[in-house]
């Protein structure tokens, strides 16, 4: 496998790093010359994944999120991983709209969106040990002008 | 949270990034703000606003519930074509009327 390019980060699970830590992955990815779509894309996804880290794994303690990214050819792959407390029923979960928090207003949208902006999107969780979201996805493929 | 209040009218004049991080003070804000006076609309003003997740969709379908229990409604201004296309995803264009004109009711 001689292109590819790896790159892993673990940071606390604070609300402000939310930002820094999808910028971070779409900083990666831009080696693959994506379109502006596609990094929106990215971004939207691993916000959504972190999101669910901070507020559903760790329910807001403060402990670490790890994320492994890797692109290659045309594909990205990324995933997020917390040590939280896991996710009982993953089909229950990644159904729209469905909530474990109506109360602060979460949409329930979240495993949704991932799904809406990558291509693949497969989720292992272990009860009380923590979870992984692992996404795929297609990027930069009709950018060369000389396809 | 930038805001300005015009008669039964809450404009909340949104950030750049529309994230869990930032929505958590936004909500909060509102719901004073709506407690405090007497709106019967809330317009969410995106002429800022590059990025936006589920956590942005949450505080418009919250606010949305509550003002529509007293008659009222929330309107989604100056949305740009992401933002449009997630609001869309989340059906809240069914609920609600989202405007990607740029100059309607240019902020002050």
């Amino acid at each position: 496998m001689g292109n590819t390019n790896e790159m892993s980060m673990e940071f606390d699970s604070r609300s402000c790093n939310e930002g820094f830590a999808r910028v971070a992955v779409a900083a990666f990815i831009t080696q693959l010359n994506p379109t502006l779509e596609e990094v929106s894309d990215v971004k939207t996804a691993v916000s959504e994944a972190i999101t669910n880290a901070i507020i559903h794994a760790y329910d807001k303690e403060v402990k670490k999120i790890r994320i492994d990214c890797k692109v290659v050819e045309h594909e990205m792959y990324v995933t997020v991983t917390d040590y939280g407390k896991g996710i009982e029923n993953v089909e229950k979960a990644m159904e729209p709209f469905f909530t474990t928090k109506p109360e602060e207003d979460r949409s329930g949208m979240g495993f949704a969106f991932m799904e809406a902006f990558m291509d693949e999107v497969v989720v292992i969780s272990e009860l009380g040990k923590g979870c992984a979201v692992h996404m795929k996805k297609k990027v930069g493929v009709g950018t060369s002008p000389f396809m | 949270m930038d805001y300005r209040i015009q008669e039964d009218y809450l404009y909340v004049f949104l950030p750049t990034e529309l994230d869990h991080h930032s929505t958590e003070s936004i909500r909060r804000e509102c719901d004073e703000l709506l407690y405090d006076n007497e709106i019967l609309h809330i317009v969410f003003d995106f002429g800022e606003t590059s990025f936006m997740d589920s956590s942005g969709i949450g505080v418009l379908m919250g606010r949305y519930r509550m003002i529509s229990k007293l008659g009222g409604d929330v309107t989604a201004i100056h949305v740009n074509d992401r933002v449009y296309k997630i609001l869309n995803l989340a059906g809240l264009h069914k609920v609600m009327e989202i405007s990607q004109e740029k100059i309607w009711n240019k902020r002050m």
